[in-house]
């Protein structure tokens, strides 16, 4: 065959010739720039007046930020530095950046929320990769209790005895469960609250007096900026998702009474603003407890803004759990699996996979939210800059306070955001 | 488990509060070793908190001066920052036993709301503030103009009541603090701002230049701000009442916090004996003891001492004393005799 043509043609090309770059316009950011940018004479317009807008914006902010004066004791020193040209004065976030972060925490003791964060990150390590040793989850367990004394202080005790209601529950659980397992429920649940009303005080002053071990006790009227932020919010989120999950298994239940209550909660939340709740939680709560009473304004506001973030959350799992083919639900209960055991393996690790983006959605908006608590006036960030501003020294200062706060609340909320998307190339196991 | 944490606060929280039902607003205050005083979310000179935290100003002064009074420590408060939309409800509520929060005593507040206004701690009035390229003199030129008002105060409806009574029309720029209205007007969002005197010129004297603004002439609302109370708890309202006199009186006497207490002994005038508890018991009259005023005025100084170290003219803010000098200066204050 290969001599067929020998005599038609004189000569064959026998090597390959190497190949060749190709032409400089289709290759690099040659390329990526026509294709994108200039493709078209639309495009082209857009990509120009698009640059225009940038450079309008750049050229107008830039100044300003690269002009700013970080060290100065008042906004007249910063005037007088910057002398009549325009740029920010950073110098109250250095002046007062420990307010903003801390409110007004004693100084001296900054170490222990600083601790407590620090300590947050290890608590939250295993919850968040699975490639850690499960033992951590004991240590995250006991987290709440840790921070809350390293916040808050006070007694050693108060939080160990706490911590030992819920060993009550569970021995009352044990000892019920030979009778009747109902009653052991019943049990597990009365045992704690009798335990944290009747017992859990006296006993907590009564080792108090015995061995007074403890840090200093720091009122709540001390704790703001973003250390409220983030007590309230992680807090919230934390306590949101398990309430949720139930809520939105109790809005599907076959039991009518548990699935009234479920329903009428989340669409009563859902359906009233969330400053409502709040002003309710600051203002009105206080007439339908009886006079005297003082019940602390940080716990009525977590209390607030975890309903209010369950039944965002609730409904969110109802959409990954309808998302769920029937045949899993059967193939669940084909498998002799009872309904808790079935929910746990089975359901919901598929449903909660399928409404990561909207539980974190739920999450950043829930801190965000947080900063809602300036009506009722907690010291949270937006507060203090109203109080820093109110100050002599610094009154007339607007935008550098924003912008430090703002640029505080995009890191954390841009943290969870890269997270969700972390778990969710984790969790893909459908190889589209 | 999480919710039963939660029942188990609401029950103790019931427990507690049973024991201390029907108390007196005076015998929660001692009981506390402590004062919840309703203050403003940060008003220049009259009630912030400073670098380290604690509470500074004219408003603020007073309630140390109520504390010293009742507790004997100036320092046994708790400020409770109120907006102007949640203070009346925090008071009602309980949640502060004295709102001084540069409220204006007005007539729907003090019959409608069930408040007690006890006096007056600083006579304030509307005024507007221009720019002075605007070229206006008098507030009668404004007609049309936009103006940054801050809502849910007296202020919104007695620009309403102005315009109308001189048959201009505005258009109103609503916004939340002063701290926004001076944003909105200095960025040229609104041709006037309007507020109270005090508010306008602390406000100007934060302003790059000052000099370019001109605050009108027109003076056009009464403002008398003064601490208030819950209705229905007489003595209270009068021992925040005659804390506040005691101050005023003070001045008038020729009592500051550095001579107190020699006038208590070498002051030839009844009337400083009756008012610093030599004689008279008239603390013991309100519950308290007979050396209650003594204490407020050497916490905070007189009325006097007070405006001149937070808000007086040789501070930042620079504001005369005009209507809240002493009657005999010209002024309007007149604290009742101490007899």
């Amino acid at each position: 065959m290969s001599d067929t043509h020998a005599q038609t043609v004189s000569y064959v090309r026998e090597t390959m010739l190497a190949p060749q770059d190709p032409p400089r316009s289709q290759t690099g950011a040659v390329k990526w720039v026509h294709e994108n940018l200039f493709s078209g004479w639309i495009n082209t317009g857009l990509t120009l007046i698009s640059l225009l807008v940038i450079f309008w914006l750049v050229s107008g902010i830039s100044p300003w930020l690269l002009n700013s004066v970080w060290r100065a004791g008042s906004l007249s020193e910063c005037r007088a530095i910057l002398d009549g040209t325009s740029g920010a004065c950073f110098a109250v976030i250095v002046d007062r950046w420990h307010q903003l972060l801390f409110g007004f925490y004693p100084p001296a003791l900054y170490w222990r929320p600083v601790l407590a964060l620090l300590l947050l990150f290890v608590a939250l390590a295993p919850v968040l990769f699975t490639g850690l040793p499960r033992r951590m989850l004991a240590f995250s367990a006991l987290y709440p209790f840790i921070g809350y004394h390293l916040i808050w202080g006070g007694s050693l005790w108060f939080p160990v005895t706490a911590l030992m209601g819920f060993g009550v529950g569970a021995l009352a659980y044990l000892l019920m469960r030979k009778l009747n397992n109902l009653a052991a429920i019943f049990a597990a649940i009365l045992a704690p609250v009798l335990w944290w009303v009747f017992a859990a005080g006296p006993l907590d002053s009564a080792l108090y007096s015995i061995m007074p071990l403890g840090l200093d006790f720091v009122r709540s009227d001390r704790i703001g900026g973003f250390l409220i932020s983030m007590i309230v919010g992680v807090s919230a989120i934390s306590l949101s998702l398990p309430l949720g999950i139930l809520l939105a298994l109790g809005r599907q239940s076959d039991m009518v009474f548990i699935k009234t209550v479920c329903v009428v909660f989340i669409e009563f939340i859902r359906g009233v603003p969330l400053i409502t709740l709040l002003l309710f939680a600051s203002l009105l709560l206080n007439f339908f407890l009886p006079p005297g009473t003082s019940f602390d304004l940080i716990l009525r506001v977590i209390i607030m803004l975890t309903f209010f973030a369950s039944a965002y959350m609730a409904e969110v799992i109802r959409g990954g759990l309808a998302a769920l083919p029937k045949g899993q639900y059967e193939a669940a209960d084909a498998l002799g699996l009872d309904y808790w055991k079935a929910q746990r393996l089975i359901i919901m690790p598929q449903a909660l996979k399928i409404s990561i983006p909207g539980i974190v959605n739920t999450f950043i908006g829930m801190f965000k939210d947080t900063t809602l608590l300036v009506f009722i006036a907690i010291l949270e960030p937006l507060a203090l800059a109203n109080a820093i501003r109110a100050d002599t020294n610094w009154n007339g200062i607007y935008w550098e306070l924003f912008i430090f706060i703002g640029a505080l609340f995009f890191i954390f909320c841009f943290g969870m955001s890269r997270y969700s998307m972390y778990l969710e190339r984790k969790l893909k196991t459908d190889h589209r | 488990m999480r919710k039963s944490v939660f029942v188990g606060a609401f029950a103790a929280s019931a427990l507690v509060a049973g024991l201390a039902q029907a108390q007196s607003t005076l015998e929660q205050v001692k009981n506390r070793g402590e004062l919840v005083c309703g203050s403003n979310t940060g008003q220049v000179g009259f009630g912030a908190p400073d670098a380290n935290g604690v509470w500074q100003g004219f408003d603020v002064g007073f309630c140390r001066a109520l504390a010293a009074a009742v507790l004997g420590d100036p320092m046994a408060v708790t400020f409770v920052p109120l907006t102007s939309q949640t203070r009346f409800s925090a008071l009602a509520s309980s949640e502060v036993d004295v709102l001084a929060r540069n409220t204006t005593w007005t007539f729907t507040r003090d019959v409608d709301l069930s408040l007690t206004f006890v006096g007056t701690n600083y006579y304030d009035g509307q005024g507007f503030m221009v720019n002075r390229e605007l070229g206006v003199s008098s507030a009668l030129e404004l007609d049309g103009a936009t103006v940054c008002i801050q809502t849910g105060t007296t202020t919104e409806l007695n620009l309403a009541d102005y315009f109308r009574i001189n048959g201009m029309d505005y258009e109103p720029v609503p916004v939340d603090t002063a701290a926004e209205a001076q944003q909105q007007y200095l960025a040229g969002a609104c041709d006037v701002y309007t507020d109270d005197v005090s508010a306008l010129a602390s406000s100007r004297a934060a302003f790059a230049e000052p000099g370019d603004h001109v605050i009108l002439p027109e003076v056009v609302s009464k403002e008398p701000l003064g601490p208030v109370v819950r209705q229905g708890d007489d003595n209270w309202a009068d021992i925040v009442q005659w804390t506040l006199f005691a101050l005023i009186a003070a001045e008038e006497l020729g009592v500051t916090s550095a001579n107190v207490e020699e006038m208590k002994t070498g002051s030839n005038n009844p009337e400083v004996g009756r008012l610093l508890g030599t004689t008279g018991g008239f603390g013991d009259m309100l519950g308290l003891d007979n050396d209650w005023a003594a204490r407020a005025i050497a916490a905070v100084g007189n009325y006097g001492e007070l405006f001149a170290n937070t808000i007086g003219d040789q501070t930042p803010i620079g504001l005369a004393r005009g209507l809240n000098a002493q009657w005999t200066q010209g002024g309007l204050l007149y604290a009742p005799p101490f007899r």
